[in-house]
């Protein structure tokens, strides 16, 4: 093909196009017409009626925030089923309780409306609340732990923000410490510190996508939680393989960086789940716990570091990889905290399990492509023994978390 | 936390208060606009701060919002009165003959505000009619299914097989109709109820009403007097002022257990509406238990106590000067007391199961000063 050619088709072309979209346009109509007719006809005729039974109309109810202050219990309800519901009262512990619904009236399906309960809770005990629906149908809250919610004030959001810091930057600096000593270990010995970071990664991606599960089987069906959760994790990891092998695949520093943007989506997880476990009143969180998830993400500081073994980053670089990977476990903290609804931590952790895969994938491709410089097996020894470590030490150290 | 420990104080200070005072702020929301008096002796718990308030006795643990009386087409403070004492006519042999007609229909109920119940009723109404007739007289109930589901009319009595309405006997067919035919006997406080199975879910559907026999004074020369104060309509009798309390529940999300319990229905209708009593005159409680699921039910009177008669078989208690008596299901019976000593005011009375109390089966009597 020509120069010539070429600019006589790039010249043919918009034409080629107008001439299309009249036409085009005419053909997509057809089916819109077709659409359309179909509905009018449903709506005109009422053959649809033969299924009715006479069935009370699917009600469901998902309970996506819950505040407990001095005035009371809070409740941030959300519709769903088949038809606009109303709520008719409202029980707790077994007594008819007044409230107040705001908005008032009808819930669409898909809407959502605060109850607002000015019932004296019991500072540690147990709550139940009981809402019913005109038709007599009951959803039932549990607050498992009766304790104030932590407002949005300034004055919280301070120790808030350290404990963030000490589970989140403090473990990946303490990581990153070990990079002088990873420079002195060899081939073998960095193979079998990436090795390791794959194979703590991997419980990561499998820790992570199993508490998206978790949360959106808390989120309204409507949300469609668990296919949310795998087209999430799916996008995400697509768009960072995208972005990461623009310019080839990612190595040392930007496979560094990658690494820590999917532990910082990961922390931001674990920062929600820990600030919705402070909301709920479900933890009481001890210093042997937070020292938990320190040692916990100290393994993350090191996979961090690994890649990098290769060449000089400067200090600042070191700097911006710790914020990177651990200061969203300060902001997932905060979020958490303010209990956001389910759906969107959801969706947070599973973006969050995506990066994780994507950062899997490339440090494996990395391994292997070393691997295959060496002339060596793909799978050494040492590599073996760094997936087995990596997953034994993360399976180990969240012993110290699980409550 | 200050804030909610303030909250804590100032709820119990209106429980008791409210007890004692008889929720004086309720008074305000009356159209009487009587006074409401607070009892000196318990003075100490600030009974009026209360007056102050915004709550009643009940404080904010209510139903919300109103029943709509209408669309029901029943009012449970009309049906505390509204005797059913049927067509009368006279028998060959001189006695009384009674003829009811009762329909059974299927009807979606309100139970508490903005609560529907998809319930099967006598005559649209839950509890259906409440029969009254003297001891001795011949009663014909002609009862026509107009329901979805087999039907009977099963009367605690003294009746023949024939006339049980249990499946064999009286059970109903939708479209059929089906007369029961019995004297009324013994005297005293009964219910009829449906008997097609399964039991629990007709009896709990709705299908339930009071039998009141009156006792015959001919018959009990011994206690004339007494029984001619029971016999409706007497003059001794309209010395009294007589309410039917059906104590009942539901069910609505069908899972075993209650979500309201009411009086004739409707959860915590008397606590908004409180029963109008004179002071000088006795009061006596046709007293009914149809609740379903939970073994037993109670009716506890505050400041007060009062004479039990078990079933109303009998003219003399058995119970005296008692505050809280106890009915399994299907039991009853009537309640004598006055409140001619004392001072007027709002008296609560409700089931002593605090569960219950608190699902709608609470309510108060708004005892007043009739100038004569």
């Amino acid at each position: 093909m020509n120069a010539t050619t070429g600019q006589q088709l790039q010249a043919a072309q918009p034409a080629t196009a107008r001439a299309l979209s009249a036409t085009t346009l005419l053909w997509f109509a057809l089916p819109l017409a077709a659409f359309l007719l179909a509905t009018a006809w449903l709506f005109s005729s009422d053959w649809l009626k033969a299924f009715d039974v006479g069935a009370p109309p699917v009600e469901k109810l998902t309970f996506e925030r819950t505040v407990l202050d001095g005035d009371g219990i809070h409740l941030k309800v959300r519709g769903g089923g088949s038809e606009p519901m109303t709520i008719a009262q409202v029980q707790v512990d077994e007594a008819f309780w007044t409230f107040r619904q705001d908005p008032p009236g009808e819930i669409a399906r898909m809407g959502t409306t605060w109850l607002h309960i000015p019932y004296p809770w019991v500072v540690g005990e147990k709550h139940e609340i009981k809402v019913l629906s005109k038709t007599g149908a009951a959803f039932e809250k549990e607050i498992e732990v009766a304790v104030a919610t932590p407002q949005a004030q300034a004055g919280n959001l301070v120790p808030q923000a350290l404990l963030g810091a000490f589970v989140g930057i403090v473990p990946i600096v303490i990581g990153l410490l070990f990079y002088p000593a990873l420079r002195g270990i060899g081939r073998r010995g960095v193979d079998f510190v990436l090795s390791l970071t794959i194979g703590l990664l991997a419980f990561l991606f499998v820790d992570t996508l199993e508490e998206a599960f978790e949360m959106a089987g808390n989120a309204a069906p409507a949300f469609q939680g668990r296919a949310m959760v795998v087209l999430g994790a799916a996008a995400a990891f697509l768009v960072l393989f995208a972005v990461g092998r623009r310019h080839g695949t990612p190595a040392g520093l930007a496979l560094a960086t990658y690494m820590a943007l999917g532990i910082g989506l990961h922390n931001l997880g674990e920062g929600l789940a820990i600030g919705a476990a402070f909301a709920a009143g479900a933890a009481g969180l001890g210093t042997f716990l937070v020292l938990g998830f320190t040692l916990h993400n100290i393994t993350e500081g090191i996979g961090i570091a690994a890649p990098l073994v290769g060449s000089r980053p400067s200090l600042p670089t070191f700097v911006g990889l710790a914020l990177l990977a651990g200061a969203p476990a300060i902001a997932g903290i905060w979020l958490g905290s303010l209990s956001y609804a389910p759906h969107w931590s959801a969706l947070a952790l599973a973006v969050g399990a995506g990066a994780i895969l994507q950062v899997v994938i490339e440090v494996g491709a990395y391994l292997i492509r070393s691997a295959g410089r060496q002339g060596a097996a793909v799978l050494n020894p040492s590599m073996v023994a760094g997936l087995v470590v990596g997953v034994g030490l993360m399976y180990g150290t969240a012993m110290l978390v699980k409550v | 936390m200050r804030r909610w420990l303030r909250h804590q104080f100032s709820r119990r200070g209106i429980l008791s208060a409210g007890i004692v005072a008889g929720g004086g702020s309720l008074a305000a929301g009356l159209s009487s606009g009587r006074h409401a008096a607070a009892q000196g002796t318990h003075a100490e718990h600030g009974a009026g701060s209360v007056r102050l308030s915004t709550h009643a006795a009940h404080g904010n643990m209510v139903t919300v919002g109103e029943v709509d009386g209408s669309r029901n087409g029943f009012d449970p403070t009309a049906m505390l009165t509204d005797w059913d004492t049927g067509t009368v006519s006279q028998l060959p042999d001189g006695r009384v003959l009674r003829t009811y007609e009762v329909v059974g229909q299927d009807k979606e109920i309100e139970i508490a505000p903005g609560l529907m119940f998809p319930a099967w009723t006598y005559n649209g109404r839950v509890p259906g009619p409440s029969m009254r007739a003297t001891e001795g007289d011949r009663l014909r109930i002609v009862f026509r299914n107009e329901g979805s589901h087999p039907h009977s009319m099963h009367f605690h009595g003294i009746h023949s097989a024939r006339m049980d309405g249990v499946p064999g006997a009286g059970l109903v067919e939708p479209g059929g109709e089906f007369a029961y035919e019995f004297d009324a006997l013994p005297f005293g406080c009964h219910l009829y109820h449906c008997h097609a199975l399964p039991l629990k879910r007709h009896i709990h559907k709705g299908m339930y009403g009071a039998f009141i026999v009156d006792p015959d004074p001919a018959r009990h020369p011994e206690q004339a007097a007494v029984a001619r104060s029971r016999l409706l309509g007497t003059p001794e009798n309209k010395e009294w002022q007589e309410f039917l309390m059906v104590m009942n529940g539901f069910d609505t999300d069908f899972d075993g257990e209650n979500e309201v319990y009411a009086v004739n229905t409707v959860g915590h209708h008397f606590a908004k509406h409180p029963i109008r009593v004179e002071r000088g005159r006795p009061v006596r409680i046709y007293l009914i238990n149809v609740v379903e699921f939970d073994p037993v039910n109670s009716f506890h009177l505050h400041g007060n106590f009062l004479d039990y008669y078990d079933h109303g078989t009998t003219l003399t208690p058995s119970s005296k000067t008692v505050d809280t008596i106890m009915q399994c299901q299907g039991q009853r019976g009537i309640l004598e007391f006055t409140y001619k000593n004392h001072e007027v005011g709002q008296y609560m009375f409700h089931a002593h199961q605090s569960e219950f109390a608190e699902l709608g089966w609470m309510g108060m009597f708004d005892v007043v000063e009739v100038a004569s």
